[in-house]
């Protein structure tokens, strides 16, 4: 079986769970099989020259689901998509989450951040789940942490929902207890949950975003500037990420 | 079944379809998907004499049927090509084209020294690339410089010679004819127009490099038209490329005077573009009965 491939993956379930982010179910056996945590698809949009990536929310069964936000023309056409319109989908692809047997994990997600660390937190064999969200209204996937079994902490800007504030102060609080952290979101957030993980003490797995191209490396336009062994150097978000350890991440370049 | 084979300054292509530098790496990408003999040839990534880091991103924007790429040739260097990308691409079963960029006339010799004793079968000069600041566009957009940076890189070059020309000219065709003038074997057109696109939230431009180079459909009519004057300029083999993305924009390229076809954008949304593309111009072919694609050719009746 190819690493990945262009596949045709049937919406299946669709709904709005806060505004403007949508949650797509898309089934197709085949890739669901192969889709690790942290991983993404490169999903063709009507009327779009580029793909859009869509990092994987969950996997269940034979369905892969994503929860995405409307940003641009792209995103708002993808949530335009139909139960039952078959979605073109080049996946799954790049590097996931590397959550190791036996060790106990805290998944940090901010805002739209959030999805990819479900399926991630699934894997963990101890989770804790520290989540942010602007406010309340925009908090999503809280329930979703609690099925799989996370002890679950929320943290909200203007404290409409949970304590109110950045996501490092609880995960400050649980950090002594767990063996390392993953975390999406904002670069703001990642570069506090870097420094905080790096003054613990504690291995920081980062999944970052760049404005994409073809998604599998050739074309090398979503670079990251990372240390490299002859100084920095820029990697590509869609090959050697999404997922990065957070000290290789030049956070300034 | 018609011949889809093209031959071009002596070495003959699968098909008339090569992949455009700088969309395709050095093939190992979507050699995951495919074969990489589907293409009658890869035009590498841009290579420069020493590594390059490239811009800082972003480095992609989009537009309507179009996008906007600042990558500004981030590559390994010309000696970590030959010695670790080319081995392996020397056993694709597909026209191996190194396209090298520089920011001196002497780098370009250089370059081409070292290629022309590796197993590449062309060479394209990269003298249009819009995203550098020294060198690159900068030979590319005088007949004087044009002709120039040709005949020096073609005295330290046997292999075959393909200039690649920009769009961003007043007359492709004079600068055509000064590379054919100092030695080219074919030239290759067009590379990306310059252009621009802004955040009206921010007033940021979209790439941190303010302009980048714009591909993909919307540029094909321009295309379709400095294909079709350069191949009335000149009597070396004309690559054409800009936009092409189904196998009607294919036939419509080779119409206007293109010897074979390279194609670059449309792969990032349709990475099985190649085969769609061969496959429509098979039948196409046998349709209109021409045995060979290279009947097709500079078909053109204009009025």
């Amino acid at each position: 079986m190819k690493k990945y491939d262009v596949h045709m993956l049937e919406l299946v379930e669709k709904s709005e769970i806060a505004k403007n982010i949508f949650d797509f179910k898309l089934k197709n056996a085949q890739i669901a099989k192969i889709t690790e945590p942290g991983q993404f698809l490169h999903i063709a949009v009507p009327g779009m020259v580029l793909r859009r990536p869509i990092s994987v929310c969950d996997v269940t069964d034979d369905c892969i689901r994503i929860v995405f936000r409307i940003k641009g023309d792209g995103t708002r056409r993808l949530s335009e998509a139909k139960k039952g319109d078959m979605l073109d989908v080049l996946g799954p692809l790049g590097n996931g989450f590397d959550i190791e047997k036996g060790k106990t994990y805290a998944f940090v997600g901010g805002g739209i951040g959030v999805p990819p660390m479900l399926y991630s937190a699934k894997r963990a064999e101890k989770a804790y789940a520290v989540l942010g969200f602007a406010n309340k209204d925009a908090a999503i996937l809280c329930g979703d942490f609690k099925e799989a079994g996370c002890e679950l902490f929320i943290a909200t800007e203007d404290g409409s929902f949970g304590v109110r504030g950045f996501v490092t102060e609880p995960l400050e609080n649980i950090i002594d207890r767990v063996d390392g952290v993953c975390a999406c979101g904002p670069i703001p957030m990642l570069k506090a949950v870097a420094e905080l993980c790096r003054k613990n003490g504690k291995p920081c797995q980062v999944s970052l975003e760049e404005r994409m191209g073809c998604g599998i490396g050739a074309c090398l336009v979503c670079a990251c500037k990372t240390h490299g062994e002859n100084g920095d150097e820029y990697k590509h978000v869609c090959k050697n990420g999404p997922v990065f350890n957070a000290e290789e991440v030049a956070w300034n370049g | 079944m018609a011949d889809l084979s093209v031959k071009i300054c002596g070495v003959t292509l699968n098909n008339p379809l090569i992949a455009a530098s700088g969309t395709f790496g050095f093939g190992h990408e979507y050699g995951e998907l495919y074969p990489l003999s589907t293409l009658g040839g890869i035009s590498c990534k841009g290579i420069t004499l020493l590594p390059r880091l490239g811009n800082p991103p972003p480095r992609i924007a989009e537009g309507k049927d179009g996008i906007l790429n600042s990558v500004g040739l981030q590559n390994p260097g010309v000696d970590h090509f030959i010695n670790d990308d080319l081995p392996w691409l020397m056993r694709q079963n597909t026209a191996v084209i190194a396209n090298i960029a520089g920011n001196t006339v002497e780098e370009y010799c250089q370059m081409a020294e070292r290629l022309d004793d590796s197993g590449v079968d062309m060479i394209e000069m990269n003298i249009s690339c819009p995203n550098v600041k020294h060198g690159g566009v900068a030979f590319g957009t005088s007949c004087e410089s044009v002709g120039n940076i040709t005949k020096q890189v073609r005295a330290h070059c046997k292999k075959p010679l393909i200039v690649k020309l920009s769009p961003n000219v007043s007359d492709i065709a004079e600068i055509a004819k000064s590379a054919e003038a100092q030695g080219a074997d074919a030239v290759s057109l067009i590379n990306t127009l310059t252009g621009m696109r802004i955040d009206i939230e921010t007033a940021r431009p979209i790439l941190r490099n303010n302009t980048g180079g714009m591909s993909g459909p919307a540029v094909f009519p321009v295309a379709v038209r400095m294909v079709w004057q350069v191949k009335n300029a000149v009597s070396i083999p004309v690559i054409g490329m800009g936009g092409i993305s189904s196998w009607q924009d294919a036939a419509e390229m080779l119409i206007a005077g293109a010897d074979a076809l390279q194609i670059g954008t449309v792969l990032f949304n349709d990475p099985y573009a190649p085969i769609k593309i061969c496959k429509g111009l098979n039948d196409f072919l046998d349709k209109k009965g021409y045995k060979s694609v290279s009947e097709l050719t500079a078909t053109i009746k204009p009025w």
